[in-house]
């Protein structure tokens, strides 16, 4: 099949960008989106135009590298991650929209490229648990309760792809923050420090300048690994009770 | 197993190996045989608990004198880079993507062995050690897997100190499960993301770090270059892959964990970015190459579909235990809907083959058994350059006898991922799988204490050849990563680093001024080229040619070819290969064209390698070397012992260092699985 | 945010209960108007527990109009370069409009002073001094009730988003059986309060009340 890109171009942070207009031929259903970028590739170099710069790693839909907005959606009309969305997702003849993430804690450095720092700025700010190498009891030592262990994994699931901030219109990270907050707040090992790691993240998140969450749901919608929206009501949870004990 | 052995495992069980053939004859130049100078003596339970106390420590006062340059932010990385932040040393981390956490460890699914014998079934430090050693086939350090083994539990406690969460029973404590075929439980595992859920607790533990002050992250660099000055290693030569910046980093030691290099085969399971500049180029500058060779290739990966393909996605062993694998008998019906070829038509050719494991051999004989039927013609799926490359692995009779309710319990996640990727219903069309490169046992050679032969380099996990021999056990590579990272370098280390600091070195030093100067030549060489091909279209070509002659059957032919056919490629690529852009930019093709170029001296490497050792082990099969009924035949007198490769230089021949294997605590032995 | 919302949320709650009183009649209504001015005296002067109640909705006006501004102002900061296409998957409607929902709801709230605390406008033009008579002479004007029914639209909306979302700012949804009950009480505010305001307009338009 056929289709139509609008691609996002932008030689650096500084430049201004804007969309430009490609036509890819001979695109298999097999392919996967960024497969489909390859061969767009391929034919930008043989033509002598600089290829698209885009992010991808594993492409197998756990590094969390890769994240384009494919017709006004987070990686695009599957729940799923960009690596993972196959062509046959598109019809013959389609026109495809394709931009980066936007969000002004997501500079773009190049084409569909962003700078996602802010993200590890914020696991930096308290989204651990402080334990030396060495220093750990033995394992068993501390059961944990099964659907604790089960909703700290779900929320664990997050890949740090940054589509919920993508997606949202306000350009907020509280589903990446409630995450990690519900992975670690639900464990016993969490909770010495889960008052003060859902401040100084909290912080931290309004800091890099993301927005502020209305509870519109836009994030989790978007999210690949299917996060819930309860994160934030457990983010918002702690923060109230961690500012209740005077933190 | 080790009854009749001396209980001192002081006396060796081998004798050292002569060996006999010479295949690769003028491919390489013989050098003097290589003894670890630290390997350890002593009964093999004590060897580590020695060595911790033998390595002098370093006065925590002076620790922030120091400083360490870290490559790679996987589990041996990450973990590496956090263990010796909190102790206080200067450490600089560097990763090529955007965040330490995408680390490719992160892909891993299946889990993490440790010897915590939590099921009473029999496990034990000295299993998991006998295990590890037989699983890759004689082909291991002893002392170095015991200790594996040793720290094994220590990881766990770690991991869920750091609020790893590992998947746990009704009564809260830890669940275990068996795993490639071995016969106790001894995995932990997270659903199937157990790499990940490892990765993000070393990567929160090293943010920790960052916001400590102790560890500094370069994301979105590139190492190029090591550089040696007065027989040290002192640094790295790093590229920004945004702004394009040649950067120097200076250090007191260098440690390189930058995982594998299955990606010089094009198509693997390892991610985009993975590849093996960081350790080749050491390399280049004088660490020895061991066992390049060792490549282990997964039989249950997602077929390819068309040449467009990036890369093969990995599905869990497991479908192993319940599908059952087959290919029609006549090439006329590889065509048709597998759904009416009739039973009598079809050929279940490991059940026909191997009666006794039938679809549950291990990965090395599947593998081979699925690219025998596919050389014959008989493979089924989208014909691609000519070659339908793909095996039934059909679940109809699972579904008839438990039901598809039971078969979606236990692989619903795996059909999803398959059906997601392939559009095909595995519930109703049997699945097709195909061989992948999965993982690669061979890397930079080091000593007990991870030291290269450069001094003041250290390697760690799957960039190092330490612990896994010819082949590796199942939930061993993530098990391996986090004991170097957490456990094992940050106690060898300091051994070297009481000497420490060493005189600092300027930026004007010659060794510093070649290495930047060989990088950046390097650079204006890609972008002034002006040729016709894009440097993807290289790396699929030298992939096939490594897949074809370098797989899963290597033949002494096969290779030689292999080898002019990869010179000549190389040739061409210097002169005509396409890279655009500029250097002061992020510039994708030219980080590419790098990788590939290291790539190509791999390759040859790699058959060189293969091409010498006549004897088939674990990821090695030489079609020379096999047993009446096709399986491998290993040859202990001839062969055990570790290749390590000296770079001759550009344009000369390698020197093959031989370092002899051998064991105390066990004795060898041959495998059976008819 | 959440807070000056759920007070509102009451406010709005017995606002409705007393609006509902024009079913009762004109005597009932009035007593009832009359009762808000006179509740608490000897010990609060007239009028004074209305006093209270004003200042009480002007503070949680401020503070829910100063939240409102500052999130529109940080979600614009957020992302100055708009996508070029951006579709909405998981929000709902009323999600969506809660800003634009809101400036109506203000304006609204000044016309209503207007209308029947502050100038009283009888567009009858007949006395202004009678709550009753000034509800009914009001409804029957059929755009006055349209202003109104309009109104109330927006309120549902602006409701059914705001009820849920502010039992989620909270941390009162970390259940999934929690989120279900915060959904339905979103619902069940809207369509009770929007709903039982329209019912005096309407009625009085339809000529059942008068």
């Amino acid at each position: 099949m056929k289709v139509t890109l609008k691609i996002w171009r932008q030689p650096d942070s500084a430049s201004q960008g804007a969309m430009h207009t490609y036509e890819v031929d001979q695109v298999s259903e097999d392919m996967s989106f960024l497969e489909m970028l390859d061969v767009l590739n391929e034919q930008l170099n043989t033509q002598g135009e600089d290829p698209v710069a885009f992010d991808s790693d594993c492409r197998e839909g756990i590094c969390g590298m890769c994240g384009l907005m494919i017709n006004g959606q987070a990686h695009g009309p599957e729940v799923t991650t960009t690596c993972q969305l196959h062509m046959r997702s598109f019809k013959d003849g389609d026109e495809i929209v394709v931009e980066p993430w936007r969000s002004d804690a997501f500079p773009v450095l190049k084409d569909l490229v962003v700078d996602r720092g802010a993200l590890d700025r914020m696991i930096q700010a308290g989204g651990f648990i402080s334990v030396n190498t060495g220093s750990a009891p033995e394992a068993h030592s501390v059961p944990v309760p099964r659907d604790d262990a089960v909703r700290a994994f779900n929320a664990a699931a997050c890949i740090g792809c940054g589509a919920c901030v993508a997606a949202c219109p306000n350009g907020s990270a509280s589903l990446f923050l409630g995450a990690k907050i519900t992975h670690l707040g639900e464990l016993p090992q969490g909770q010495p420090e889960r008052h003060s790691r859902v401040v100084d993240m909290v912080a931290q998140h309004d800091h890099e300048g993301f927005g502020g969450c209305t509870n519109i749901g836009e994030c989790t919608a978007a999210c690949p690994k299917e996060i819930p929206l309860d994160v934030i009501s457990q983010l918002n949870r702690d923060l109230r009770v961690a500012m209740a004990h005077g933190h | 197993m080790a009854s009749s052995l001396d209980p001192s495992h002081s006396t060796a069980t081998n004798q050292p190996s002569v060996q006999v053939s010479d295949d690769a004859q003028g491919y390489y130049v013989p050098g003097e045989p290589l003894v670890d100078p630290r390997t350890p003596a002593g009964p093999i339970q004590d060897r580590w608990t020695t060595r911790k106390f033998e390595n002098r420590l370093v006065n925590p006062a002076n620790r922030r004198k120091l400083s360490v340059i870290i490559v790679g932010t996987g589990l041996a990385g990450g973990a590496a880079a956090a263990t010796l932040g909190e102790a206080g040393y200067n450490v600089k981390s560097f990763c090529y993507q955007d965040s330490p956490r995408r680390a490719h460890s992160i892909a891993a699914q299946g889990g993490i062995n440790a010897a915590k014998n939590y099921k009473e079934d029999g496990d034990s430090t000295f299993r998991l050690f006998y295990d590890t050693v037989k699983g890759g086939d004689y082909r291991a350090r002893e002392s170095n897997v015991y200790r594996l083994a040793e720290v094994s539990a220590n990881i766990i406690d770690q991991c869920v100190a750091q609020g790893v969460p590992f998947a746990r029973e009704y009564g809260g404590l830890l669940d275990n499960r068996s795993f490639g075929g071995v016969q106790v439980s001894r995995t932990f595992y997270a659903r199937g993301q157990t790499g990940q859920q490892l990765l993000i607790g070393a990567y929160q533990a090293m943010e920790r770090q960052v916001a400590a002050g102790t560890v500094e992250e370069f994301t979105r660099h590139e190492m190029l270059e090591l550089i040696v000055a007065d027989g040290r290693a002192r640094g790295i030569i790093a590229r920004n892959m945004v702004t394009g910046e040649i950067e120097t980093h200076l250090a007191d030691v260098v440690v390189l964990a930058s995982g594998g290099y299955g990606n010089v085969f094009y198509l693997s399971t390892n991610a985009m970015g993975s590849n093996v500049t960081a350790t080749w180029r050491a390399h280049r500058k004088g660490a020895y190459f061991a066992n390049p060779c060792y490549t282990q290739i997964h039989p249950t990966c997602i077929p390819v579909a068309g040449t467009h393909q990036s890369k093969l996605t990995l599905m869990s062993e497991s479908l192993r235990n319940d599908g059952r694998i087959w290919v029609p008998k006549n090439k006329a019906d590889c065509d048709k809907d597998p759904r009416q070829i009739p039973e009598a038509d079809r050929d279940y050719y490991l059940e026909r083959i191997y009666p006794s494991f039938g679809n549950l051999v291990p990965r090395d004989i599947a593998s081979r058994g699925a690219k025998n039927v596919c050389d014959e013609g008989r493979g089924v799926g989208p014909e691609v350059d000519g070659v339908r490359r793909g095996v039934y692995l059909d679940f109809s009779a699972s579904i008839e006898r438990l039901g598809e309710d039971a078969v979606r319990e236990k692989y619903g996640n795996l059909f999803d991922m398959y059906q997601q990727i392939t559009g095909e219903n595995p519930y109703e069309v049997p699945m097709r799988i195909y061989p992948a490169v999965h993982y690669t046992m061979g890397g930079l050679w080091v000593d007990y204490d991870l030291q290269a032969s450069i001094p003041g380099l250290f390697v760690t996990g799957e960039a190092n050849f330490s612990d896994h021999g010819a082949n590796r056990l199942g939930a061993s590579a993530l098990m391996q990563g986090l004991a170097d990272g957490y456990f094992v370098l940050p106690n060898t280390i300091r051994e070297y680093l009481a000497d420490g600091p060493f005189e600092p070195i300027p930026e004007e030093h010659p060794a510093v001024v070649e290495a930047k100067k060989s990088v950046e030549d390097r650079v204006a060489h890609f972008l002034s080229t002006n040729g016709t091909r894009s440097v993807d279209s290289y790396h699929r070509e030298l992939g096939n040619i490594m897949w074809e002659y370098c797989g899963m059957e290597r033949t002494e032919d096969g290779l030689k070819k292999a080898i002019d056919l990869i010179r000549s490629l190389r040739e061409d690529f210097w002169r005509n290969v396409k890279v655009l852009g500029t250097a002061d930019s992020l510039n994708q093709s030219l980080e590419k064209a790098g990788r590939v170029a290291d790539f190509f001296e791999l390759g040859e490497l790699m058959c060189v390698d293969a091409l010498n050792r006549r004897e088939s082990c674990g990821g090695h099969f030489r079609a020379e070397s096999q047993t009446e009924d096709g399986e491998a035949l290993r040859h202990d007198d001839q062969f055990a012992y570790v290749a390590a490769w000296e770079f001759g230089g550009d344009g000369a021949l390698p020197v093959l260092h031989k370092e002899d294997l051998v064991y105390t605590a066990i004795e060898m032995k041959q495998r059976s699985y008819k | 945010m959440a807070v000056s919302g759920l007070l509102f949320i009451a406010f709005v709650l017995l606002h409705m209960y007393g609006n509902l009183k024009a079913f009762a009649g004109h005597d009932s209504y009035n007593t009832y108007a009359e009762h808000l001015r006179t509740f608490g005296e000897p010990i609060l002067p007239r009028e004074g527990l209305l006093w209270i109640l004003r200042l009480g909705l002007i503070a949680a006006l401020a503070l829910h109009l100063y939240s409102a501004l500052a999130l529109w102002h940080r979600s614009g900061k957020a992302r100055t370069s708009k996508y070029v296409v951006k579709k909405n998957l998981g929000s709902s409607f009323s999600s969506r409009t809660m800003r634009w929902g809101g400036v109506t709801l203000l304006l609204f709230v000044v016309w209503h002073l207007i209308h029947f605390t502050i100038v009283k406008v009888n567009p009858d033009g007949g006395a202004t001094n009678d709550p009753y008579n000034l509800v009914v002479d009001s409804f029957q004007v059929w755009w006055m009730t349209i202003i109104y029914l309009v109104a109330m639209a927006a309120l549902g909306l602006h409701l059914h988003h705001g009820t849920w979302s502010s039992l989620q700012t909270l941390g009162w949804t970390s259940t999934a059986a929690a989120r279900t009950r915060a959904k339905i009480a979103g619902w069940v505010v809207a369509i009770v309060i929007a709903g039982g305001f329209s019912l005096v307009p309407l009625f009085v338009l339809f000529g059942v009340i008068d």
